[in-house]
């Protein structure tokens, strides 16, 4: 039963965008169109869940003192297997998503559950807690992706919403919009938590 | 263009129109983390510049001198650079700036989990000059992560000096904290649009 409520709380209670703020980065940058942000949330998924399984399988092999550095090096060999994968079977995908791809390393969601939860727990949970969160990131990108790409293109997964006669707002898919939409739907959230309680 | 004029291309296009926090969205968790207060902001800033301006220079003799025939370890080259780099810069602040060290806390070891840093290692690999054909060399590569770094100091500090005052406004408690500072990032990218135009 435990295997369900760790992919669960990523999702929500614990999603780790707008609640934990981690990986901010590619979040804003990408999260111009809901394609791109579908295709970062399963790059992040896939190697939030290997480097969470193999961070899990070697924990008690790793001295403390330099695990840091040694699961840089197990998620950056993930990143390189992600990025030449996506490279030769999607090109356009991984031309627009770019540098953000090699990026995913620094991502802090990876190397923070990685030392928050993989470190501690055997390699179940820590399977479930990648999938969770790895989803939950996917579903914050995507919801921000929404918005920018309604408001921003008048159109959802490239295809038109919008009446032909809007207007579309520029401003939503450039940098300022990820940060207005961001910031407002934490604003939300922060909104709807206070009501709740 | 005479070299001089590069460098000034290179220096306004980092610091301005393609600044690395508002334009690029590199390096957005230490600016929302540490831009509470601006003696903090500016030792970050500083350590950002340093050891943007070292990896700059470091990958760059990596990329050319060792990847040259394994590309694909250009991701995990970098980064190992970059924490061995971060490591040191740490222990030379800590021994010699012990007050510094202690208002930058947990964030110094964030500078290898920031993405401006390893952004620009990347960046400088396929960067050209403004020709649009020359690639950079080691020097352009050193400058450019020195300007980089100048571009991501400006707004840590400008940012800063905004939340610093932020204190004194009485906001709705779900404004306050992150929101806030996220929509008054987009309101700075907003005016740093205004550089788009420019024509270097």
């Amino acid at each position: 039963m435990r295997f369900f409520s760790e992919i669960t709380k990523g999702l929500i209670k614990e999603n780790p965008m707008f609640v934990l703020v981690l990986g901010t980065c590619p979040t804003l940058a990408v999260s111009t169109s809901v394609i791109n942000a579908l295709g970062m949330g399963a790059a992040v998924t896939f190697v939030l869940i290997c480097s969470n399984i193999i961070i899990s399988l070697i924990k008690n092999i790793v001295p403390s003192s330099i695990r840091i550095p040694i699961y840089i090096v197990v998620i950056a060999a993930f990143v390189s297997v992600v990025d030449m994968t996506m490279a030769a079977f999607l090109p356009d995908l991984h031309k627009a998503l770019g540098i953000f791809i090699p990026l995913i390393v620094v991502n802090c969601i990876i190397l923070g559950r990685a030392e928050a939860f993989a470190s501690k727990n055997n390699v179940l949970y820590s399977l479930a807690d990648g999938i969770g969160m790895g989803l939950g990131a996917t579903l914050a990108l995507t919801i921000v992706a929404t918005i920018r790409e309604i408001l921003g293109s008048g159109t959802w997964l490239g295809i038109r919403v919008m009446p032909n006669s809007y207007e579309p707002m520029l401003v939503a898919i450039l940098a300022p919009g990820a940060f207005f939409t961001l910031g407002f739907l934490m604003a939300l959230m922060n909104r709807l938590k206070e009501k709740r309680a | 263009m005479t070299y001089i004029g590069e460098i000034f291309v290179m220096a306004m296009s980092a610091i301005f129109i393609q600044n690395f926090l508002l334009s690029r969205f590199l390096g957005l968790c230490p600016f929302l983390g540490v831009s509470t207060r601006i003696d903090s902001a500016f030792g970050m800033g500083m350590a950002v510049i340093f050891v943007m301006t070292l990896t700059s220079s470091i990958t760059y003799l990596i990329n050319v001198y060792l990847l040259a025939a394994y590309p694909y370890l250009q991701t995990i080259a970098f980064i190992l650079t970059i924490a061995a780099l971060v490591q040191f810069v740490e222990m030379v602040i800590q021994k010699n700036a012990p007050a510094l060290y202690k208002s930058l806390g947990v964030y110094l070891p964030l500078i290898t989990t920031n993405c401006a840093v390893l952004g620009v290692a990347l960046l400088n690999t396929t960067a050209v000059r403004s020709d649009g054909v020359t690639p950079y060399n080691f020097l352009d590569s050193t400058l450019n992560g020195f300007f980089s770094g100048v571009g991501f100091t400006t707004v840590l500090l400008a940012m800063a000096g905004i939340r610093q005052r932020l204190g004194l406004v009485k906001l709705p408690k779900y404004m306050r904290g992150m929101p806030i500072a996220l929509i008054l990032a987009g309101t700075m990218a907003l005016a740093f649009y205004g550089f788009m135009g420019f024509k270097l």
